[in-house]
């Protein structure tokens, strides 16, 4: 049976993206990655997240085009990402709603290699 | 003819129910439950009380009603569905359905630390596991609480109880992370230690051991090195559906566990329901019964040919620990947009209470209670009735007209959401001789559920009186502690050009979705800018950021300004053409103009380029901006009419197009005192008069309709023009974020006389410098689709992928009437793209 934390690492396929520069500061691009639809935001500091683009409350394609922003948790600035249709919140590096804790974005592995944004996905 | 046969796996509390329900309808059925526990469905709600002695009977379902109902018991762990010959399996007994209903609950998750599988490990579930707990405590001395939700707190009141020193441990950093918010954590915090339970916060338990190999639980380590000694170990660290059997025949379940459900409480096989703890509905588990208990009687209502549907509950809660009450209803986070929070805080007492209110004030959405939870249920009543408040503080500050809140509520107010019993039943049943809480629960069931509402039931029994005091702010949002009004006057002081000025020199963090858009509106209030200028973009809502309103399923409206009202034929017949090209649905706005839905993102830019060459502008129909001047046809061609009210509509609508503003801003030009335009209504309505205008503020349709006041009488066209340049920007630069003029004008000191003097009068010296900056709006006015259009690097947003030209292929449309819409979920709840499950 499977449980909801995956732990042990399984293959990662990456797949190149975009320039970083096509990602707005403190905003995000939608990109379809084999047949799945990545969110990806950049931070000021160029600190890149990618999320599923589906948001659950809506059932709709739109996260990409939510307001990136921050909240307090844990006494520490943690970055979210807020729906553009009914304004549910979600945590970036976990992709949990702060709205309802079970409901979750899926997280896909980003990272920047010369300039190029790439999605890992884990099959 | 034989009977349905239904089987029932799970006699929990929500199997239970349902089986109750079922026999409420008078239909028969062939009924059999799979019942792998010990007992009879028990109240695992009061599953604590268990320890207290004399231990109280919590058995719900007993056998002589079972056999009465004719209801069979299976004693037994259902181990497989075969769902292509209706079987299900207990071992190697087979049982055949027609109908098959999973009440299966869920299972505490322990998560995987090094440890959990010594002696003295325990989980908080079932009466086994505190029969097991409590043999074990006999040679223990100190017991640990891992996770400090809920339950967590409710078991290590229970080791408390048991004699034992007890400690809980939690991951985050307040108790109760998922109810209450940091300040209501922090109080709970001191609350529980001063009962003598430790409190261990921010903590991360690294392993659990023993020592010399004992197998016995000696301590916890934690992630930062402290260790915390202990005999025994209690896991509380949240709960995971039981969908194993779902899962393993094939049925539908969700990326995060839990059966997928409709609104029917039905899973993706037609002739297999889940409900309770096990079901996922909408992308939700709820860890409460009393949702549970609505699925129970919506399916069993399904089930008799009803027309009941789930659509959804609550979470909210209310629980004593150790004596501490603890609650947390509704919307507790503020996550409505524009919602507003208040707050009270009694040291004194112990007691936090904060209630978040609709931007405007005049709804309860929800709030957060510790310490005090003696008017939960009134508040949750409140919320439920959707009550307009006129002075929400009295909803938590100390006042001696509690009573009269309380009396206020509704006959149909909700009391017991989990027995459906109503104030007025309430009411009734005293009415009818209930002299005190048992006498209601008697009459009515209410109370018997979940117990949350038993001080409400009190409370109508005989209203009591609070007394505390208050604590009041209005900042934006947790960035900036300050007011929309402050902003906007810094950001013009300070001539900030950007929102990462602001935010360097007055806020923390990266800002929000509540801060950004407040402060986008106040540059271009104050600027003019362009909204899509680089760095402005995101900071705007994706109706501004996309220049069109967003739909449910992600694509955009388009709305063409047509000033007053006013198109020719040509116009319309572009529009016409547009529509059909794109495929768009058309309709007429209650704004006097044609509204085309179901644009593709990629789509915009080609639709606005044949707008603009039809000589059409944008209609910011998405803007915190002006909407719309309606008009009526006026002296032109109406035989009552008395002046040109479609000239000056169009004039005024032309004017003020653009103007951003805290909230939208509507008008209306009416040419006679039959006012077919509706002014009063309006934030600024005209209504002609034989020597001009009448000049009206301050009315809103809407939520809370508002007639407009008498602001000026019988103006001359230039007056009239440079009084409403001066409101509007008063307006601008005083009101809160997401108020209208309506909620403005009633939380101004001094009201509509103290506005006339400011406008009329100059009581501030500042008209010249409103009306300055009116003609600057006027004279920088540009058309955002033109500017757009012509920005290159500014249309290449305008695709659904970065990296692909294909399209959302989630966006389905319907036929419907003689046009279509997006499909609704229920239509396609067989392909949802997110559900495929990986067994791994
Ligand atoms: C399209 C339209 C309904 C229609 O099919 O006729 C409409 C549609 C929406 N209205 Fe409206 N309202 C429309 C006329 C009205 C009117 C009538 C009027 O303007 O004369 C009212 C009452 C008058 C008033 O505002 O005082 C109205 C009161 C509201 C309200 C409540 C405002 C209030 O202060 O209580 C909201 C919610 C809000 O703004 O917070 C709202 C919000 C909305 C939103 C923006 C909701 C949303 O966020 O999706 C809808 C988006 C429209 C879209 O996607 O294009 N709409 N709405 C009308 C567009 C008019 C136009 O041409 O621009
Ligand atoms: C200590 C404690 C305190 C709580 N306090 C509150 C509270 O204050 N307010 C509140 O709203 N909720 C509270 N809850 C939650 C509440 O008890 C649950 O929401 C409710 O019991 C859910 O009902 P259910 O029927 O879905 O699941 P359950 O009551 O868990 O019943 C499911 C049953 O199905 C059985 N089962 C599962 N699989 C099989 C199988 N294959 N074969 C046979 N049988 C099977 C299980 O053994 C179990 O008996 C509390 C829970 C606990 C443990
Ligand atoms: S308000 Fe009515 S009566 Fe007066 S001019 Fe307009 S249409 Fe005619
Ligand atoms: S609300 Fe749960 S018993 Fe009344």
């Amino acid at each position: 049976m499977s449980t909801a934390i995956a732990t042990k690492p399984l293959e990662t396929t990456w797949t190149d993206i975009c320039n970083l520069e096509q990602i707005p500061v403190a905003g995000g691009v939608n990109a379809l990655v084999e047949n799945t639809q990545v969110a990806i935001f950049r931070t000021r500091e160029n600190k890149l997240f990618a999320v599923s683009n589906f948001d659950p409350f809506s059932k709709a394609n739109v996260m990409s085009r939510g307001i990136f922003g921050s909240t307090k948790r844990d006494g520490r600035d943690v970055y979210k990402i807020a729906s553009p249709i009914l304004k549910n919140t979600f945590d970036l590096e976990t992709g949990q709603s702060f709205d309802d804790l079970s409901v979750f974005l899926r997280v896909f592995n980003v990272k920047l290699e010369a300039g190029r944004v790439l999605i890992g996905v884990l099959w | 003819m034989a009977h349905q046969a239904i089987v029932v796996i799970g006699n929990g509390m929500v199997g239970h129910k349902f089986l109750e329900s079922l026999m409420g309808s008078g239909q028969h059925f062939d009924i059999t439950i799979i019942n792998e526990e010990a007992h009879l469905a028990y109240d695992r709600v009061h599953l604590s009380s268990y320890f207290e002695t004399p231990a109280p009977d919590l058995s719900l379902g007993r056998a002589a009603d079972y056999e009465a109902w004719g209801v069979k018991v299976a004693w037994g762990k259902a181990s497989s569905i075969d769902r292509e010959t209706k079987n299900v399996y207990v071992g190697d007994q087979r049982f055949a359905y027609d109908i098959l209903v999973l009440a299966t609950g869920s299972f505490p998750f322990v998560p995987p630390v090094p440890g959990k599988d010594l002696n003295g490990v325990f989980v908080y579930r079932t009466l086994e596991d505190l029969d097991k707990i409590r043999n074990y405590s006999q040679n223990s001395k100190t017991g640990v609480v891992i996770g400090g939700g809920l339950l967590g707190l409710e078991a290590a009141g229970a080791l408390k109880n048991l004699g034992l020193t007890a400690h809980v441990v939690e991951f985050a950093p307040r108790l109760m992370p998922v109810q209450v918010d940091e300040a209501g954590g922090k109080m709970l915090k001191r609350k529980i230690e001063d009962m003598g339970i430790g409190v261990h916060v921010a903590k991360s338990t690294e392993c659990i051991f023993d020592t010399d190999d004992s197998g016995n639980v000696a301590g916890l380590k934690f992630a930062d090195g402290q260790t915390l000694e202990t005999d025994m170990v209690v896991f509380s660290a949240g709960i995971r559906p039981r969908d194993e059997l779902a899962r393993a025949s094939g049925i539908e379940v969700g990326e995060r566990g839990g059966i997928v459900i409709n609104d029917s409480c039905r899973t993706s096989d037609p002739s297999i329901y889940a409900i309770g703890e096990c079901a996922l509905h909408s992308g939700r588990i709820y860890g409460l019964v009393a949702p549970g208990y609505t699925m129970a009687r919506v399916l069993a209502d399904v089930l008799t040919g009803g027309e009941q549907r789930f659509e959804g509950a609550d979470l909210s809660t209310k629980l004593k620990l150790l004596g501490v009450d603890v609650a947390s209803f509704g919307d507790s986070f503020a996550k409505t947009p524009g919602a507003e929070e208040m707050s009270f805080i009694d040291p004194i007492k112990g007691s936090y209470k904060k209630i978040v209110l609709s931007s405007d004030g005049t709804k309860l959405l929800g709030g957060v209670l510790v310490g005090d939870t003696s008017d939960y249920g009134m508040l949750v009543a409140q919320v439920q009735a959707n009550t307009v408040l006129t002075n929400p503080a009295e909803l938590i500050v100390p006042s001696f007209d509690g009573a009269r809140v309380k009396a206020a509520l509704p006959n149909s107010a909700m009391i017991c959401s989990c027995e459906n019993v109503s104030k007025g039943a309430i009411v009734t049943a005293i009415r009818d001789g209930a002299s005190d809480l048992a006498g209601i629960k008697t009459a009515t069931k209410a109370c018997t559920g979940c117990g949350g509402c038993a001080a409400l039931c009190k409370d109508v029994l005989n209203a009591e009186l609070v007394a505390m005091g208050q604590i009041v702010n209005n900042y934006v949002c947790e960035h900036f502690e300050l007011s929309r009004q402050e902003l906007y006057d810094i950001i013009r002081v300070r001539h900030y050009q950007n929102f990462d000025q602001v935010l360097g020199h007055h806020g923390n963090g990266e800002g929000c979705e509540v801060c950004k858009p407040a402060v986008a509106s106040i540059l271009a209030s104050l600027y003019e800018e362009y909204v899509l200028k680089d760095g402005l973009e995101v900071l705007q809502d994706t109706n501004d950021r996309f220049l069109a309103n967003m739909q449910r399923d992600g694509t955009y409206s388009v709305v063409p300004r047509m000033a007053g009202g006013e198109v020719t034929p040509e116009g319309l017949i572009a529009v016409g053409s547009v529509a059909k090209k794109y495929g768009l649905y058309t309709k007429l706005t209650g704004g006097q103009r044609v509204d085309m839905f179901g644009a593709r993102l990629e789509q915009l830019p080609f639709i606005w380029q044949e707008l603009i060459a039809a000589g059409f502008e944008s209609g910011h129909a998405y803007g915190k901006a002006l909407r719309t001047v309606k008009s009526c046809v006026g002296s032109t061609w109406c035989r009552y009419g008395v002046q040109d009210s479609t000239a000056m509509a169009v004039l005024l609508e032309n004017r003020y197009k653009g103007l951003r503003a805290p909230h939208k801003l509507k008008s209306a030009v009416s040419g006679c005192t039959r006012e077919c335009a509706e002014a009063q209504s309006k934030d600024f309505g005209i209504i002609a008069t034989e020597r001009g205008y009448n000049l009206f503020v301050c009315g809103n349709g809407g939520m809370k309709p508002r007639h407009a006041d008498l602001f000026a009488s019988d103006l001359d066209d230039e007056t009239l023009i440079r009084y409403i340049d001066r409101f509007l920007m008063f307006y601008i630069r005083t009101a809160d974020r997401l108020q209208r003029t309506s909620v403005w004008l009633e939380k101004m000191p001094g009201g509509i006389e103290y506005l006339r003097q400011v406008i009329v009068k100059d009581s501030l010296g500042i008209c010249a410098e409103l009306e300055a900056d009116m003609e600057k709006h006027v004279q920088n006015y540009q058309c955002e689709w033109a500017a757009t259009l012509e920005n290159p690097e500014k249309m290449a947003t305008f695709k659904h992928f970065v990296n692909s030209d294909l399209q959302d292929d989630n966006i389905v449309f319907v036929k419907d009437r003689d046009q279509h819409r997006p499909i609704y979920d229920f239509e396609r709840l067989e392909a949802l793209p997110m559900l495929n499950i990986a067994n791994n």
